[in-house]
């Protein structure tokens, strides 16, 4: 009649630890939540930040990808003695009959020009802007576009007209551009045709007064020679362009000339991590170690309480084993509770600011894993002296004492 | 975890007339052989010295004693809860002291039923779960377990309330839960510290007549008290003081005493009796 078990059936069955595990939570809820809450804050602040500084990469990257990854631009670089060198003319014409250039354009330098608001501005507050004279397709190939007016033509590229960079416009304090405004550029009024977007893959453009390439020469005494020449590339021959352009640029020197991919730049900038995510990262732990103190004060208050229940149950023929898998399980299901609290709070965060931004939500793989496996890890280090403890109790210490 | 514990004498509670009689003749339920225990401390406390006792199967035991004169240590030695310092305790012919920790528990999972005076009801959970536990560490199903739990419940007159929550429940029939929880197991030998050391007059008496008719249904149960009277309604009364059995009126001596009708108005012995829920038992 008496049932011999198997050494199999001796131990607890899953759905019956699961049982166990959750008395204590079942039976204290308040106190259970409020010490899993700790887990979960540091759980969601940790999952926050690896999911805001992946969204907002990904937000930069999208970004980028929709300005192209195809634009590369030629600048002049030193000369060997240290000077500024100088491209040739000849080199948009050059660069443009290379196999897979797309569209070349160029702005250069007017060195010693500089634009103010008015002439009765101090000639020393620059703003440090700069004079360009620029190409008439320029703005299609730095992916920006006018922001007010219109950009430069073949008619006001002869005339004293000039265009704003985003930056410039903010600096000389122009919001709006009406019929007749004007600026005073090296001793001369030019008179404002447009003021453009930012363009994020060409930033020096923001910071330029740009005229055109006739006018520069004619009333600024523009030497003609370009100083940046930006061009798109067939997607699929980048690279091979990238490697002729300096020589193609100026077959002399191929030394004094700079070839860079703007985006490439930006990607880098987007993939370095940004400090205050240390910090951020920082803080999260130091919640989880907090949250993990929690859950081992309350386990252990837990084990003084539930003296009675752990002598009945090695009363009931419940092993050290028995009663050390109870306690620590519990507190393996209060830090996985903490733990999957903290992962919806942070994926909800980052879900909120990410649609704010409008960036894409991402979550990555192991912010989330991590959590929760932080969690199951800071329950089972929480728990296990409170569990050993239980264990330890003697039975006749758990019934009887006063 | 060696698994070597032999197959328990038959406990169901089925009356065959002469179970007494007959087992005396074969292993003990319960043999405390020369048992000494004593606690650390300056100077030490003897809190039992060479004390012997056997107990058969189907035995209704009282053991009776004032506070301090060692009647719960015994209770705890012979619940395997603690060991001997010296001496030898053998559950259903096995030594308690060469078996390793956990096949002791199993041994009390499998072969011991504990009553407490205090109940120790788990409060979150139902009546059923509750007397279910009681086979928790046997390795039964969970299924299983609480099929047994109702019969169980049914023997001491619950069945009609397994969903109920203990502290919805009186006292006594707290207790009744508690009885069932130690019951269901079938064990060899059920310990009652002071079932009804927190009962009024009335319920304690219930209880007691509980006790006495799992007994007359084949039931082992030792009963430790500090009231005489409970002890003398016992079918074996044994006193103990300064950690020393005084007096012991022995075995029953057969069928006849060991059937003896407790109180006038007991009913004849049946094979499979069933305690009527008793008046006065209201939930308070």
């Amino acid at each position: 009649m008496t049932a011999v078990a198997t050494p199999g059936r001796r131990r607890l069955q899953l759905s019956d630890l699961a049982r166990l595990s959750s008395v204590g939570l079942r039976t204290r809820k308040l106190r259970a939540g409020l010490s899993a809450l700790g887990i979960a804050i540091g759980v969601a602040a940790i999952v926050a930040v690896l999911g805001l500084s992946a969204s907002s990469q990904a937000g930069l990257l999208n970004e980028i990808n929709q300005l192209g990854t195809n634009l590369l631009t030629v600048s002049n670089g030193q000369s060997l003695t240290g000077g500024t060198a100088e491209l040739p003319t000849s080199a948009p014409p050059m660069i443009g009959r290379i196999s897979g250039v797309q569209q070349t354009q160029s702005t250069g330098a007017v060195s010693g020009a500089n634009a103010y608001r008015t002439p009765y501005i101090p000639s020393v507050d620059t703003n440090g802007l700069s004079v360009q004279a620029a190409s008439l397709s320029l703005l299609p190939v730095v992916a920006t576009s006018v922001a007010q007016g219109h950009y430069l033509n073949t008619a006001t590229a002869q005339e004293p007209v000039a265009d704003l960079g985003a930056v410039a416009a903010q600096l000389l304090g122009i919001y709006r551009i009406y019929r007749g405004e004007r600026i005073w550029v090296d001793g001369q009024w030019f008179y404002l045709a447009g003021i453009l977007k930012p363009a994020v893959l060409a930033p020096d453009i923001d910071s330029s007064v740009l005229v055109g390439y006739p006018a520069a020469q004619k009333y600024l005494g523009f030497d003609g020679h370009p100083s940046t020449i930006y061009l798109r590339a067939q997607n699929d021959r980048v690279n091979a362009v990238d490697d002729l352009l300096a020589a193609t640029a100026n077959p002399e020197n191929p030394s004094e000339v700079n070839v860079s991919q703007p985006s490439d730049a930006l990607v880098a900038q987007a993939d370095a991590k940004s400090a205050l995510n240390g910090l951020f990262l920082g803080l999260g732990a130091v919640a989880l170690l907090v949250g993990a103190v929690g859950v081992a004060n309350i386990m252990i208050i837990s084990v003084l309480e539930r003296r009675s229940e752990i002598g009945l149950r090695r009363a009931l023929g419940a092993t050290k084993g028995h009663i050390r898998t109870q306690f620590l399980s519990e507190a393996i299901l209060l830090g996985l509770l903490g733990g999957a609290v903290g992962v919806a709070l942070g994926a909800a965060s980052t879900a909120v600011y990410a649609h704010t931004k409008h960036w894409a939500t991402i979550l990555p793989t192991e912010a989330w894993t991590g959590g929760i496996a932080a969690s199951l890890i800071i329950g089972a280090l929480a728990g296990l002296i409170p569990a050993i403890r239980a264990a330890r109790l003697s039975p006749t210490q758990a019934l009887w004492a006063v | 975890m060696t698994d070597t514990l032999p197959p328990a004498p038959d406990n169901s509670p089925v009356a065959d007339g002469n179970g007494a009689a007959t087992c005396d003749a074969v292993v003990p339920v319960l043999d405390v052989d020369g048992v000494t225990k004593s606690y650390p401390g300056e100077p030490p406390v003897q809190a039992l010295s060479e004390v012997n006792l056997s107990i058969g199967q189907g035995e209704l035991v009282g053991i009776v004693g004032p506070s301090g004169s060692g009647k719960t240590t015994l209770l705890q030695l012979m619940g395997t809860l603690d060991r001997p310092t010296s001496g030898r305790m053998r559950i259903t012919g096995l030594d308690v002291a060469t078996m390793a920790d956990d096949d002791v528990a199993y041994l009390r999972a499998t072969r011991i039923g504990f009553i407490f005076q205090q109940f120790f009801l788990a409060e979150h959970t139902t009546v059923l779960d509750n007397v279910a536990d009681g086979l928790l560490y046997a390795g039964i199903p969970l299924k299983q377990r609480r099929q047994r739990a109702l019969d169980a419940l049914d023997l001491v007159g619950l069945a009609q309330r397994p969903q109920a929550r203990p502290t919805q429940l009186s006292g006594g029939q707290r207790q009744r839960v508690a009885i069932a929880r130690a019951l269901v197991g079938q064990p060899a030998i059920m310990l009652a510290d002071e079932p009804t050391g927190n009962l009024d007059q009335a319920t304690g008496q219930s209880i007691l007549a509980l006790i006495d008719q799992l007994h007359r249904a084949g039931s082992t149960i030792v009963v430790i008290t500090h009231d005489h009277a409970i002890a003398e309604r016992m079918t074996r009364k044994v006193e103990i003081l300064d950690g020393q059995i005084r007096a012991d009126t022995g075995p029953a001596a057969g069928a006849e005493r060991r059937l003896r009708p407790l109180t006038p108005s007991a009913q004849p012995p049946s094979s499979r009796t069933r305690p009527e829920p008793s008046a006065g038992e209201d939930p308070s």
